[in-house]
């Protein structure tokens, strides 16, 4: 198994990132379990995504650099919350696993999906991708040094592909 | 109409010993009120972003935890992320309180009935989501009691659901621009603008 969860992890720490939050998702397991071990950082579960994009701002506003880890499906939910982000130019960082991209089996994950890129950009977000391993840390580093040093909002978008669509209902099930 | 608070009294007390707390305020009258009660740097003030202001508490919280948070939002803000209360009960933050003036209406849109004239209990709703200390407030004395334990951490999280009438205020308006604000409030901390 790739350790690009652990490579996340590892530029999260790199960038004094303190406040995690997630809605769970099951590409997002492994890096999950390792911000909740991480003495230096809160892990916050939300009851939905938009909660995030406004707690992400008041850590912001208070010294605190975090980053939400989400899936696809969430995207939608954030919309109106992101003119938070964009009226008050805070640094953003959502990391993205999708769905209903690529061997998806189910279909009601797919309009979201497809849909997913285009609401985040249009609601003034710039939006990476990675879809093969080596790609994920150089994605998530550009995020992240955008975001903290230059102001930005990003949302990576982790490809299906990484995860593994076959697998996904098992290992999402542990 | 009259057994409840008039909302820019109540804010007004409820600040006045506000000491070094930093004030969220949710978007529409709630925010006029703490404009109204005194501006400041340390008031940051949402003009959108419906149901985001406990969560911009909540983040602020975690990262100053030495202050004292308080937000201030109206009944119709508080029905929109009702996920709040279950996050924020899960996080037990000793340094976050969060007031909802409840005219149990709409006002900026007409005054059409909340939920909370239609059977919803926030405070019981916290309760029930892991916020132990959650309360209706009905009068200036007990407003006064709050004030009180504004300017330092409480120990807990808190909820205060705070009865005020549905009469319209006249607006006052403060600053809007969102990276203003977030600047503003930054400097005030010690912090940077980015």
């Amino acid at each position: 198994m790739s350790d690009w969860p652990l490579q996340i992890f590892a530029a999260l720490e790199r960038h004094d990132v303190r406040q995690v939050v997630y809605v769970p998702d099951g590409g997002h397991a492994r890096l999950i379990r390792a911000v909740q071990a991480a003495p230096a950082m809160r892990a916050v579960p939300l009851t939905t995504e938009e909660e995030g994009v406004a707690l992400l701002a008041g850590a912001w506003l208070g010294g605190q650099r975090g980053v939400m880890l989400m899936q696809s499906s969430g995207v939608g939910n954030c919309v109106n919350m992101f003119s938070l982000v964009a009226q008050c130019r805070t640094p953003f960082v959502a990391l993205v696993t999708m769905r209903g991209e690529w061997g998806e089996f189910n279909p009601w994950q797919v309009p979201m999906s497809r849909a997913a890129q285009t609401v985040t950009e249009a609601m003034g977000l710039r939006v990476l991708r990675a879809d093969e391993p080596q790609d994920v840390a150089p994605a998530v580093e550009a995020a992240l040094s955008m975001a903290f040093e230059g102001g930005s909002a990003s949302a990576v978008f982790l490809g299906q592909r990484l995860i593994g669509a076959k697998n996904f209902m098992a290992e999402d099930r542990q | 109409m009259s057994d409840r608070l008039d909302r820019r009294q109540a804010v007004a007390r409820l600040l006045a010993q506000r000491g070094g707390c930093l004030v969220v305020t949710g978007l529409g009258a709630p925010t006029y009120d703490v404009a109204a009660a005194g501006d400041d740097d340390r008031n940051f003030y949402l003009w959108g972003a419906m149901g985001g202001a406990a969560m911009v508490g909540l983040g602020l919280a975690l990262a100053q935890p030495e202050k004292s948070i308080v937000v201030v939002t109206g009944d119709g803000e508080m029905l929109m992320g009702l996920g709040a209360f279950a996050t924020i009960g899960a996080q037990q933050p000793q340094n976050l309180t969060i007031v909802v003036l409840d005219n149990r209406a709409y006002g900026e849109t007409g005054g059409q009935p909340s939920h909370t004239a239609l059977g919803a209990d926030l405070a019981a709703i916290a309760r029930g989501s892991g916020v132990a200390e959650a309360m209706h407030v009905t009068t200036l004395a007990e407003i006064d009691a709050l004030a009180a334990t504004l300017a330092a951490p409480a120990g807990n999280p808190r909820v205060i659901v705070v009865a005020i009438d549905a009469a319209d205020q006249p607006r006052v308006i403060p600053e809007r621009d969102g990276a203003v604000l977030k600047t503003r409030l930054r400097a005030a901390l010690g912090l940077p603008a980015m």
